[in-house]
């Protein structure tokens, strides 16, 4: 009787092992929102340096944002390959098989298409819409991406993308809702992860 | 079948990975699948390499179901 239910779980587990990669470390999550947030305190103070100015595209300013907001993004990709390969070796794992390759380039997509457009968009001068536009386009990767992951991951895109729509219904709060979305959101789902995860490895 | 019933196609290397097969090994019962016709398999040349890939047919997934349904009533009835 054993030997069935046995049967069943190793059925599973190699469809679930050929389909998923699921290496992903929560704790990368909780790194990347922590060095959301510091990015974001360190702009917060850029626009108070500049209060009652527009930041224009020229400016030291405008190239510390992007500066910061690069360093973050770097930080937190090299965090999460880091902590992955960690994790992929106590799991006995490779990091780069066909599993990891089909989630790169499925979260990949999404992801680049939003970061051109967001470049265009400055180049357009619509500010505004940066926030709204990277939360959005990062929430939708994230969900692409969940289908060849942790199925847990979904709810963490589900959720920026409900702050991405909040923070275009609420123009002008764009740093707020970008804090909110990549720092709050990754340290929370992080954190779960992790607990529901990682312990037990 | 696992691997094939949830994935659109698997290469020969893929397989013998998840496997943890040996080359012969994985051919052999490649082929006795094959023969039930429960998988297809498709070679092909990328370049000068060969490439080998397999995919489930669908009188194979419908045994893999009748399969897992199988085990499932097993386990219920104790």
């Amino acid at each position: 009787m054993e030997n069935y239910l046995k049967d069943i779980q190793d059925i599973k587990k190699m469809m679930d092992r050929s389909s998923q990669f699921l290496s992903l470390s929560g704790m990368a999550g909780i790194m990347a929102g922590i060095y959301a947030l510091i990015g974001a305190y360190f702009v917060s103070r850029i626009y108070d340096f500049n209060y009652g100015h527009y930041i224009t595209l020229e400016s030291t300013s405008f190239k510390m944002m992007i500066l910061i907001a690069a360093g973050v993004f770097v930080l937190s990709v090299v965090t999460a390959y880091i902590l992955t390969v960690q994790k992929a070796k106590k799991q006995g794992e490779t990091v780069w098989n066909s599993t990891s390759k089909r989630l790169a380039i499925n979260f990949m997509i999404p992801l680049l298409t939003g970061g051109i457009f967001a470049v265009l968009l400055i180049r357009n001068h619509y500010y505004g819409l940066i926030a709204p536009i990277t939360l959005l386009f990062y929430g939708l990767s994230i969900i692409n991406a969940s289908k060849y992951t942790v199925r847990d991951v979904r709810y963490l895109g589900l959720t920026i993308i409900i702050i991405g729509l909040l923070a275009t219904a609420f123009m002008g709060y764009g740093l707020e809702f970008w804090a909110l979305g990549f720092g709050v959101c990754h340290i929370i789902y992080g954190s779960v992860m992790h607990f529901k995860y990682d312990r037990n490895q | 079948m696992s691997i094939l019933v949830v994935n659109e196609y698997a290469d020969f290397n893929t397989l013998k990975e998840l496997l943890g097969v040996t080359d012969g090994n994985l051919a052999s019962h490649a082929k006795a699948l094959e023969a039930e016709q429960y998988i297809m398999i498709e070679k092909q040349f990328i370049g000068k390499k060969p490439k080998t890939r397999y995919m489930a047919t669908k009188d194979g997934r419908k045994a893999f179901k009748d399969h897992i349904d199988a085990l499932e009533k097993l386990i219920k009835k104790s």
